[in-house]
């Protein structure tokens, strides 16, 4: 068989593998016959609006009672589902693609939209599981008691001859939950996209993200909002209950940090600091920035899972804190080198949004902007001085922008932490030092994690299928060599 | 005949298509052009890092003109596309052998 009519049978084979595959465990569990155990509704409460988000995270509730849903909350989650996915692409993909080289303009966009694809795929079959399911492995990483979604799906009970379906504790059915969690599950490895942009081999981008997914985003998932997780904050368990509103250590600190690995393993870029490797197109660098300010919305405001009072704090923080980075960030360059830049305000209002992230739901609004500050700040200086100091190539600063500002939002997060907000939880400055030592506890373990876990994955794919493109393929361009296209055609 | 290709300033090129008009001219060629002269190129910061760009981007016109009419030309180029400043531009003149129009045919003077 030539090596054509191999890869064509790939297809059809991936395709018949996982048909029999879903098959058979819809026979073994019986689904679409009787609900699942366990997998049963929710009642309406009248808790705070935070106790009902915290309980939405949990696992289903055992009350036989049919479930009775809010549509105003589900309506918005399924809006922020959408508004987070369009981070991915186009926001993602054309703030990256804008700041990569023409030759490399495609490579960007297609890991973004292969990344919706295999990810979303990835965390029915069992990311969802892994990060949300009963413990295992001492409290590591989640068991496999909802592969492919089982227990959460609607089924039909033969019994009272109706519909079940598995609700969250805000009123929405727990597969919406798990639908918003996909989402955050496909955006966290685009972003690493941006550290070996323009010389990754994409087979190594797609082994990669897989694996890094699986084994170091899941069981960061799990740690910080799964029910039992030890760094759960709604976990009256928990030995360092860390406040991570939206994903700042989830989604931030672990692709910031697994950036940065990446960006020193595979190494730099052929003739980094040598030749002129300007962005090609910044319009499409503001676009997409501005695209992913909106989408943010959908990203913080979500995450208090219902459309209530905590969502408005998360929405209005988000925005002021993203306003506060755009400051901060073009107001050093009009102080250091004379004249702000749209790339500088753009980036700023990005490293704002990631450094509100883990606070959005637990600060006040004045708080926020000091934070969107801070973090503009910061990521401006790590950006500037602190990359060309080490000389590491991270192509378009993910650990500048999400690194860095990940770990100062989420240590500020335990300084400004409020009741006023948490109803609960507060920070230093309302007299609770401790919460500070949870914040520092939960960065090192999640920056520990995607370390050892992303040195362990790029160091095998390097010694399998190998992670660059060599030197010829480089320099002709990601688009033509690996993809066989061209983003810009003239005559 | 003559060929005069003036590399000029962006902002010049009304002025200068105008008044070449006025003394005549009934074509000209423009494309935009990058290159460097004694003005050099200028400096761009992205995130920190800073590029010199050497190439200046320009206009360049490109006339084809009677042999007794390039020196009008010539100085009225010079008098609208001239600013005083470092990076005004250029003007090459060079003789041309031969012009054709592609509908009829003409050569020469005639087709020009």
């Amino acid at each position: 068989m030539s090596q054509r009519a191999r890869r064509l049978a790939i297809a059809p084979a991936l395709v018949f593998v996982f048909t029999v595959v879903f098959g058979l465990w819809n026979v073994s569990t019986g689904y679409g016959q009787e609900t699942p155990e366990g997998a049963s509704t929710s009642s309406v409460t009248g808790e705070s609006p935070r106790e009902v988000a915290a309980e939405s995270v949990a696992e289903l509730t055992e009350s036989p009672a049919p479930a009775e849903f809010s549509e105003a909350n589900m309506a918005w989650m399924m809006i922020c589902s959408a508004l987070v996915l369009m981070m991915t692409a186009p926001g993602l993909a054309l703030f990256y693609c804008g700041l990569v080289r023409k030759k490399n303009v495609l490579s960007v966009m297609m890991q973004c939209v292969t990344l919706m694809g295999i990810m979303s795929v990835l965390w029915v079959v069992v990311g969802y599981s892994l990060a949300f399911a009963p413990d295992i492995m001492g409290g590591f990483v989640g068991g496999f008691d909802h592969v492919m979604l089982d227990g959460v799906l609607p089924t039909w009970n033969a019994e009272t001859g109706q519909i079940e379906t598995p609700a969250a504790g805000t009123q929405i059915p727990t597969l919406l939950f798990a639908v918003f969690q996909m989402m955050f599950f496909i955006i966290t490895p685009g972003l690493i996209v941006g550290a070996f942009a323009e010389r990754m081999k994409f087979s190594a981008m797609v082994v990669y993200s897989i694996l890094w997914g699986l084994l170091v985003y899941c069981p960061i998932a799990h740690w910080v909002w799964s029910d039992n997780g030890w760094l759960c904050e709604w976990n009256e368990a928990a030995a360092f209950p860390a406040l991570d509103f939206a994903g700042g250590t989830v989604v931030h600190i672990s692709s910031g940090v697994s950036a940065l690995v990446c960006a020193l393993m595979v190494g730099a870029r052929y003739n980094y600091q040598k030749e002129p490797m300007p962005p090609h197109n910044l319009t499409y660098t503001f676009i997409g920035a501005t695209m992913l300010w909106v989408g943010w919305f959908g990203f913080n405001a979500g995450s208090a899972v219902a459309a209530n009072t905590l969502a408005v704090n998360a929405f209005a923080a988000t925005h002021l804190a993203a306003s506060a980075g755009v400051i901060a960030w073009a107001g050093m360059e009009w102080l250091t080198i004379g004249r702000p830049t749209i790339l500088g305000a753009c980036s700023g209002a990005v490293a704002g949004l990631v450094c509100i992230t883990p606070a959005s739901g637990a600060v006040t609004v004045p708080s926020a902007m000091i934070i969107g500050l801070c973090g503009g700040l910061v990521s401006f200086l790590a950006c500037t001085k602190l990359k060309n100091a080490f000389g590491y190539d991270d192509s378009l600063d993910v650990f500048g922008v999400h690194g860095m500002s990940g770990i100062v939002g989420a240590l500020l997060t335990g300084v400004f932490a409020s009741k006023s907000i948490t109803g609960a939880r507060v920070g230093l400055i309302e007299g609770n030092g401790a919460q500070m030592v949870n914040q520092a506890v939960s960065i090192l373990a999640a920056a520990g994690m995607a370390i050892v876990g992303s040195v362990i994955l790029l160091k095998l794919i390097d010694l399998t299928i190998g992670l660059r493109v060599n030197e010829e393929k480089e320099i002709r361009g990601l688009d033509l060599t690996e993809h066989g296209e061209e983003g810009y055609i003239f005559l | 005949m003559k060929k005069i290709e003036a590399v000029i300033r962006h902002f010049k090129l009304e002025e200068v298509k105008d008044a070449l008009t006025q003394v005549g001219v009934q074509g000209m060629t423009v494309s935009e052009v990058r290159g460097f002269g004694r003005q050099k190129g200028h400096k761009e910061q992205y995130r920190g890092a800073e590029y010199t760009v050497d190439f200046m981007p320009k206009v360049k016109m490109e006339v084809v003109v009677e042999d007794d009419a390039a020196r009008n030309v010539i100085d009225t180029i010079l008098r609208t596309a001239r600013t005083g400043q470092i990076g005004d531009g250029k003007i090459f003149v060079t003789d041309l052998s031969e012009a054709i129009r592609i509908r009829t045919g003409e050569t020469g003077e005639e087709s020009i």
